[in-house]
């Protein structure tokens, strides 16, 4: 902290991406910008070091992306998975600016994949970081570095002081020890709340407790908490998260990406008492994925249990740990902790229910059961071929909804008016575009667009 | 009593396992190098097809920065040297014979220093046999001594690496190997495709996270260098026993054409890779091979540095004893090419033309 300037032009809470382009952009223009990222070194980037890939609009073919994915496509795609919980304005804000995003990325150092062999050809829609998010944020770390902005971790911001309709300073404790940051302008990036347990227990109840965090440990939205308590205006439902159904040995933070099991829609998923409890064939990818820790939350213990023969252990990506394998079902459950013969009572009545007919596991094939109270309404195939195979899901948190209401400039703003020297980027302010629901790399899309028109108007307002 | 609370440790073999399980489940690295697609062709992973994935890695360690599993996660990744680990065990494994491979993994930098020291004496003893008549170095050693004593040299390591590969191609279940696929598997060799990052940007070698095109350019100074040497030697025997003409050559000939270049590209390129293996971190590579591996090239450094000094002492009393010490280590890399890090470029090819054989990867992604 010796070379620190007495009072730097920027300060930035937060290490993320949404921080990042906000820092980057602001020394770009000339501004003197300090980072202050709650993680250690390893841990840097927050919840960005496990996302993969940008959502962008394009009206042709244009690196990496394939064909075109315009406005109106786009805004379409959001409007369906929010329900309309969106400020519409700002989103197309955001999907308009992500177009001229993309190379500003790749001149930045962000190296994306020329296509990928995924199943989901999301290479129209989406851009693929050649190494994932943790490439992009080493990328971003560098180019900052290079541009002289200073970079403070383990530095967790604990008081945002708020003088009026300006911001005089921050109090943080940077490795332990408590430190005042000067600095004529702020950026506040520092994410979610979803890693406070505590947090998620008073808005979900104590089942919270029994969720797994995927991503960073570091989000606890402590300056989020310190902001609303000072009047900002806020946005987003405080009871709601975001929640996927996981592996449930995953660990209980930072599992990321390899945790997700794909296995539900050719499984038949019973709750800890051996009974079904949903359709696993109610849809395709990816709409069945962000319902199922929503499900698995409301059953007893928050778990589920997924069946599966070998018929279709080879139909779905790799799971990060092996599946329970056994010779016969009641072998699976016993292994599992479930009452054998509850889940034989479960699978003998799928069975027979299941009638023959063309399966196509790519698409929905209309292979459905018939008579049963909890039907399966794709891809249902009797649980008959052994070995039988198992995997536990749990409820895996990626973010929480609830965050600060910006305007088109990224401002916060309290009931008397917009505070003038703070802006807000990335999943502190990302409930005012996405309410709802969840939109495959649109996160990084939010964070990218008001990360840099934060950093825009920090260094302008400075200048 | 006493409760043994040690964990079992895991072979390196049952480690890259386990960790590329992992690896496998989440696929974001797709596009840096060819292990990532070969990983994706399936779920459970047999020793043979963890072989093969570390006969291909390069140690650019782009994926180890990249990955958010690393240390201090739990999940603990290192991928980059997990596969050193299996690729160094497996050509010690498929060596022959395999206590000489072993001898040299745990003893390599004495027994290449000793060799040297030996053949070195050897030929200088040799040299009190040396003919009447003959010009420039056959004024010290006969042609026919050099031809006796190298040959069988050069052939037998390598008749002994051709049954190393021949083992490694059951192990990995290569197919049928068909021209498209060597061409192919040279066709990255020689533009080191895999050491460009996926970008054209180079490698994590020695730089942490940013990316550099050093080692990459280093290292093809070596190749190369090597190749226009070994190509200099070979146009040289040609043209004493089709041409007749014999050694020493003037500048403007072949040989020195060749020579020349190559032993001033094979020095760079040995200073380099030394330097820049000083830098890179060894926590990312094989650590128990790093003096063996560092010995390697500064013996292929050596070999080209006597060469070309040969050259310049022409006509003086210097060139005996530097004849015996070049010739020494030009022998000891020949010998040892089935044990030593040379070996690296046999397999990694076979594993290239394996490669450039088997199906397109399967399709994921989430």
């Amino acid at each position: 902290m010796k070379d620190w300037p007495e009072i730097f032009d920027l300060a930035v809470v937060g290490g993320g991406n949404a921080a990042l382009c906000a820092a980057i952009t602001a020394a770009q223009q000339g501004a003197s910008v300090l980072i202050l990222e709650g993680a250690p070194v390893a841990y840097r980037g927050g919840n960005s070091r496990h996302t993969r890939n940008f959502r962008c609009m394009h009206k042709g073919p244009m690196f990496p992306l394939t064909d075109a994915y315009e406005e109106e496509e786009y805004i379409h795609d959001l409007m369906l998975v929010t329900k309309g919980k969106t400020d519409e304005a700002l989103a197309r804000l955001a999907i308009r600016s992500s177009e001229k995003c993309l190379p500003w990325m790749m001149a930045q150092g962000v190296r994306f994949q020329p296509s990928l062999s995924g199943t989901l050809s999301l290479s129209r829609t989406n851009a693929f970081f050649l190494g994932g998010g943790k490439a992009l944020v080493n990328a971003y770390y560098n180019t900052a570095t290079d541009l002289g902005v200073k970079i403070a971790y383990e530095a967790q911001v604990t008081h945002v002081h708020r003088d009026g309709d300006l911001i005089s300073h921050l109090e943080a404790e940077i490795a332990g020890r408590p430190v005042t940051v000067k600095a004529r302008s702020f950026v506040l990036a520092s994410g979610g709340f979803q890693a406070d347990l505590d947090w998620l227990a008073r808005a979900w109840g104590p089942a919270a407790r029994n969720f797994l965090i995927r991503g960073t440990p570091y989000n606890r939205g402590v300056v989020l908490r310190d902001l609303l308590d000072q009047g900002a205006e806020s946005v987003g439902d405080p009871t709601q998260c975001h929640a996927v159904a996981i592996d449930g040995r995953a660990p209980k933070y930072d599992g990321g990406i390899v945790t997700r099991l794909d296995c539900v829609p050719f499984s038949i998923v019973v709750n800890r008492d051996g009974d079904r409890f949903y359709d696993e064939g109610e849809d395709v990818w990816p709409k069945r994925y962000a319902i199922w820790g929503r499900l698995v939350a409301a059953q007893p213990d928050q778990v589920g249990y997924a069946l599966i023969d070998a018929k279709s252990i080879d139909l779905f990506m790799p799971s990060v740990f092996p599946a329970v394998k056994a010779d016969t079902i009641e072998g699976v459950a016993v292994a599992m902790g479930l009452d054998p013969a509850a889940v034989r009572r479960t699978v003998t009545t799928f069975n027979a229910a299941c009638r023959p007919g063309p399966f196509h596991p790519t698409e929905l094939d209309g292979l459905r059961t018939e008579g049963l109270e909890v039907p399966k309404t794709n891809w249902a195939r009797p649980l008959d071929t052994p070995p039988f195979y198992g995997y536990q899901l749990r409820p895996g948190v990626t973010f929480t909804y609830l965050g600060l209401k910006v305007d088109a400039r990224a401002q916060v703003h309290t009931a008397e008016g917009p505070i003038r020297n703070l802006w807000a980027a990335g999943e502190i302010m990302a409930g005012s575009i996405l309410g709802q629901g969840y939109l495959a790399g649109f996160g990084m899309t939010i964070g990218t667009v008001f990360g840099r028109i934060a950093g825009k108007e920090a260094a302008a307002h400075v200048a | 009593m006493s409760l043994d609370l040690t964990l079992p440790t895991l072979s390196a073999m049952d480690e890259a396992r386990r960790q590329i399980e992992i690896c496998n489940a989440c696929r974001y690295c797709e596009g840096f190098c060819s292990v990532f697609p070969a990983m994706t062709r399936q779920k459970a992973f047999a020793d043979g097809d963890l072989t093969q994935l570390a006969n291909l890695c390069h140690n650019c360690r782009g994926c180890y920065y990249a990955c958010q599993y690393t240390e201090p996660h739990e999940f603990a990744l290192n991928i980059p040297a997990v596969l050193a680990e299996v690729r160094v065990d497996s050509w010690e494994r498929l060596a022959r014979p395999q206590a000489l491979a072993r001898l040299f993994q745990s003893h390599g930098v004495a027994m290449v220093g000793l060799l040297v020291v030996i053949l070195a004496w050897f030929f200088w003893a040799i040299t009190a046999l040396r003919p009447e008549t003959g010009a420039g170095f056959y004024a010290y050693l006969a042609h026919n001594t050099l031809v006796a004593v190298f040959v069988p040299a050069f052939v037998l390591p390598l008749a002994l690496i051709a049954l190393s590969l021949r083992d490694y191609w059951r192990e990995v279940g290569g197919g049928r190997v068909r021209l498209s696929h060597v061409l192919h598997a040279f066709g990255s060799a020689a533009r080191m495709k895999n050491l460009s990052g996926g970008h054209g940007e180079g490698c994590n070698f020695e730089k942490g996270d940013r990316f550099s095109d050093r080692r990459r350019v280093f290292h093809q100074l070596m190749m190369y260098g090597f190749l226009l040497c070994f190509a200099s030697t070979a146009s040289g025997t040609l043209m004493h026993y089709i041409l007749g003409w014999e050694a020493p050559y003037p500048l403007l000939s072949l040989p020195k054409l060749l020579g020349v270049p190559g032993g001033l590209m094979m020095v760079a390129g040995a200073a380099g890779l030394g330097w820049l293996k000083l830098k890179a971190d060894p926590a990312l590579g094989a650590a128990r091979v790093w003096g063996g591996e560092m010995a390697f090239v500064l013996l292929l450094g050596a070999v080209a540095l006597t060469g070309l000094g040969l050259y310049l002492v022409t006509g003086t009393g210097f060139v005996g004893p530097l004849l015996a010490i070049h010739l020494a280590a030009v022998m000891v890399l020949f010998l040892l090419m089935p044990f030593s890090k040379m070996v690296h470029g046999f397999f990694r090819l076979a594993a290239l033309v394996a490669e450039a054989g088997k199906p397109a990867p399967a399709s994921g992604g989430e």
